[in-house]
C-alpha cells in the first residue's frame, strides 16, 4: 500500500476543509515564487523527468503535450484549458479534487500556464457539478484575495486569470476540441486534427488542454521533484492515480494508489472486497465505461496501468473501475453502457451517430433472448464499421465496450439466443419489413 | 443523440431582469473582446433559471441579440444540450441517474420511487404541478451510487425507502440535506478506511 507521506492528495475525504489556509497548511502555496524562479524549461524538464501521463484517459506524456506549445508568444496569446468535463461513467475522481482539492488544482493551473506561456486559464466544468464548481469558484476568489493568481501573481510578475466555464450535459464535451467548440459557445462537436490545439486551439490560438488531476498533480511533483513521482509506479507508467471502485463491492470509494498496484489488492483492501467474495466476481471494468471489461481470470493477475491493461486488450482510462459480480446480468450492463453511448453520440460522424444506436437496439434484445445466433457477429461487425471511422475517439469508446464483452462473454450470448429468424406464416406478423424470411414450406 | 421537442406553449416575450443583465455583464467580462458568443451557454443557463427552469424561444432570441450572434446558433446549442430544458419541468426538477454503476446497486428502486411519488412517466408533471423527474445518464457519483440530483443537489448512497423519504419532503415544499444517505463522510470508503488516518484523527 502507497505510504501516506507519499500520497499527493491528502485532503481526498475532507478531513480538514478546503479553504486557503487549510490548503496552505497542506504545503499547498508554500514555495510557489521560488518554483517560478527556476524557469519555464526547469518545470517543462521536471515534468517530462516524472514521466506523468495524462490522467483523462488517453494518457499521453504531458510534459511533451506542454513542449509543443509554441516558444515564443506571436501575434495569438496562448491559453491553457482545464478538462473537468468528467462524465465517464464508472469515474468520479476529479469531482472530489474541486471539491476537496481546489487549491492544488489553482495551483497547477499557475505552474502550468507558465511552463506553457498562457496568462488566461479556463476551466471546463460540467453543469451537473453545480456545487462543486460554486466551491472551485470560492478557492479561486479566495487565491485572488490572497494575491497567489491575478495581476503580479504570488510576487512573481506573471499576471493570471481563471475563469470557470459550465457545461450543460454533454458527455462529448470531454474530448478536448468538442470542449473547445464549446467554449467558444457552439455545438460540442469535435474538429478533425490537425491542426492540433497546441497551434490552433481554442479562439484559433495556441491552447494547451489538461485533465484536472494531470494539473493538480504538478505542484507536488514540482516540490518534491520529478524523480520522487518517477520512483513510484512502474516505468512509463510512474506516480500515483485516484482510482474510483464503484459497483458490486462492499466499500465503494475513491483512493489513491501507485500505478501497477495490482486490482485484485485494490478491490479487496480498499473497497472491502466484491459482494460475495471474490469467487463470486463476474467481470470487471477498469477504466470508466469505454474501456472493453475483463472477465475474472484476468481480474486474479492484473495490474493497474497504462501498459499492463493495453497487453490484455483493454485500458486504463480513467481509472473508474466498476465492479460487476455474478448476481448482475452482464449482457445487460453493457446494453445499458451502449444507450449511454447512444444517448450521447453528438451525431456529426454518420457511423457513430447510427452504429451506437444499432449496437443498443442490438443489445437490448441479446438480453431478452431474442436475436439469432448469427446477430452476435454481426454485432461485431458493426462495432468494426465504428471503429476507427470517426472524427474523435467516441467511436473507438463506444465500440469497445462491445467488443469486449464479445470476447469474453459470446458463449453466454449465444447460449440465451436462439431465435430463429425464419417466420413461420401462421404468426402472421403484420408489421414484418423483411418478408423474405417468411418460410414459403411452412 | 437524442430527440429534443420543443414546447408547443410559448410565451411572447422573454427578458432578464435587472438583477440578471447584470450578472450577464459579469458573464460576457469572462471572455475575451468579441468572443462573447462564449457566454451563450451561461446566459442559457440563467435563462432557464429565471424562467421557471425552462427555455423558451423568446429566450433564445433574447440571447441572441445580446451576444450578437444569429438566432438559429442559439437554438442550435439550446438544443444539442442536455441540461436545457425546452419543455416545462417541475420547479423542483429530479433526475435519476441510471447507467451501468448505479444501475447495478438498484437506481431502478429509485425510479420506481419517483414513479409512486411523483408521475407515472417521466417528465410528466406531478399532480400539484410542482415536480417532475427524468431519467439521465452518469452524473459522475458512481462511488456513492445509486443517487439522484434534485434541483442542484446531489443525493447518494440512497435505497428505495430513503429516495421516497426525499421525494415525501420534496413535495411537501422542504429541501432536504444533500450528500450520502448512510452516513458516510463524501467518498472515503465506510468503515473500511486505511489511509490518511493520521490526518482523519489529527
Amino acid at each position: 500500500m502507497l505510504k501516506d507521506k507519499d500520497r499527493i492528495f491528502k485532503n481526498l475525504y475532507n478531513d480538514n476543509g478546503s479553504d486557503f489556509i487549510s490548503a496552505s497548511k497542506r504545503g499547498d502555496w508554500s514555495n510557489t515564487k521560488e518554483i517560478f524562479k527556476k524557469g519555464k524549461e526547469w518545470i517543462i524538464n521536471e515534468v517530462k523527468l516524472s514521466e506523468l501521463r495524462g490522467r483523462g484517459g488517453a494518457g499521453f506524456p504531458t510534459g511533451l503535450k506542454w513542449s509543443f506549445a509554441p516558444k515564443e508568444v506571436g501575434s495569438r496569446p496562448h491559453y491553457l484549458v482545464i478538462n473537468a468535463d468528467e462524465s465517464e461513467p464508472g469515474t468520479c475522481k476529479d469531482r472530489d479534487i474541486l471539491r476537496f482539492e481546489p487549491h492544488k488544482l489553482i495551483e497547477g493551473c499557475l505552474l502550468a500556464s507558465y511552463a506553457v506561456n498562457a496568462h488566461v486559464c479556463y476551466i471546463y466544468i460540467r453543469g451537473e457539478y453545480f456545487n462543486e464548481g460554486q466551491i472551485l469558484q470560492k478557492a479561486i476568489d479566495e487565491a485572488y484575495e490572497n494575491k497567489v493568481i491575478g495581476k503580479n501573481s504570488s510576487g512573481t510578475g506573471w499576471d493570471f486569470d481563471i475563469y470557470i466555464h459550465y457545461g450543460a450535459g454533454a458527455y462529448i464535451c470531454g474530448e478536448e476540441t468538442a470542449l473547445l467548440e464549446s467554449l467558444e459557445g457552439k455545438k460540442g462537436q469535435p474538429r478533425l486534427k490537425p491542426p492540433f490545439p497546441a497551434l490552433i486551439g481554442l479562439y484559433g490560438c495556441p491552447t494547451i488542454i489538461n485533465n484536472v488531476e494531470t494539473i493538480a498533480v504538478v505542484p507536488t511533483i514540482l516540490r518534491k521533484g520529478g524523480k520522487w513521482f518517477a520512483s513510484l509506479g512502474k516505468p512509463k507508467n510512474t506516480g500515483t492515480k485516484i482510482f474510483c471502485i464503484s459497483g458490486n463491492v462492499n466499500n465503494p470509494c475513491n483512493v489513491e494508489e501507485e500505478m501497477g498496484i495490482s486490482l485484485k489488492d485494490l478491490i479487496e483492501t480498499h473497497a472491502g472486497g466484491v459482494i460475495g467474495g471474490w469467487d463470486n466476481l463476474q467481470a470487471v471494468i477498469p477504466g470508466g465505461s469505454s474501456m472493453p471489461l475483463l472477465p475474472k481470470e484476468t481480474c486474479d493477475t492484473i495490474k493497474m496501468d497504462f501498459d499492463s491493461l493495453v497487453a490484455e486488450k483493454s485500458g486504463l482510462g480513467t481509472a473508474g473501475i466498476v465492479v460487476i459480480n455474478n448476481d448482475q446480468d452482464i449482457i445487460k450492463c453493457m446494453a445499458r453502457i451502449a444507450r449511454f453511448y447512444k444517448h450521447e453520440s453528438c451525431g456529426q460522424c454518420t457511423p457513430c451517430r447510427e452504429g451506437s444506436g444499432w449496437m443498443w437496439r442490438m443489445l437490448e434484445r441479446m438480453a431478452k433472448g431474442e436475436a439469432s445466433k448469427d446477430e452476435v457477429d454481426m454485432l461485431m461487425d458493426v462495432t468494426k464499421q465504428i471503429e476507427g471511422h470517426t472524427i474523435c475517439a467516441f467511436g473507438e469508446g463506444s465500440s469497445w465496450p462491445v467488443q469486449g464483452l464479445l470476447r469474453h462473454f459470446k458463449d453466454e450470448i449465444k447460449k440465451r439466443n436462439n431465435f430463429n429468424p425464419i417466420v413461420k406464416e401462421s404468426k402472421n406478423i403484420p408489421y414484418l419489413v423483411d418478408q423474405h424470411l417468411l418460410d414459403k414450406n411452412a | 443523440m437524442t430527440l429534443r421537442k420543443i414546447s408547443k406553449d410559448q410565451p411572447e416575450r422573454f427578458e432578464f431582469d435587472t438583477k440578471n443583465l447584470e450578472e450577464v455583464k459579469n458573464i460576457i467580462k469572462k471572455y475575451p473582446e468579441g468572443k462573447q458568443q462564449s457566454a451563450v451557454m451561461s446566459l442559457l443557463y440563467l435563462a432557464q433559471k429565471q424562467n421557471d427552469n425552462w427555455i423558451p424561444l423568446s429566450a433564445m432570441k433574447h440571447i441572441g441579440k445580446l451576444l450578437e450572434m444569429p438566432y438559429i446558433k442559439v437554438y442550435e446549442v439550446a438544443t444539442f444540450y442536455s441540461m436545457y430544458n425546452l419543455t416545462p419541468v417541475g420547479k423542483n426538477f429530479i433526475q435519476v441517474c441510471t447507467t451501468t454503476p448505479c444501475m447495478i446497486r438498484g437506481a431502478g428502486k429509485i425510479v420506481e420511487a419517483c414513479k409512486e411519488k411523483i408521475s407515472e412517466n417521466e417528465n410528466e408533471l406531478s399532480k400539484d404541478k410542482n415536480c417532475s423527474w427524468m431519467e439521465v445518464e452518469c452524473l459522475g457519483a458512481c462511488i456513492n451510487a445509486p443517487m439522484m440530483q434534485i434541483n442542484d443537489d446531489y443525493y447518494e448512497d440512497l435505497d428505495k425507502e430513503k429516495a421516497l423519504m426525499i421525494l415525501d419532503d420534496i413535495i411537501k415544499g422542504k429541501t432536504p440535506k444533500p450528500g450520502s444517505y448512510r452516513g458516510r463522510i463524501n467518498s472515503e470508503p465506510e468503515n473500511n478506511r486505511k489511509t490518511l488516518l493520521d490526518v482523519k484523527n489529527a
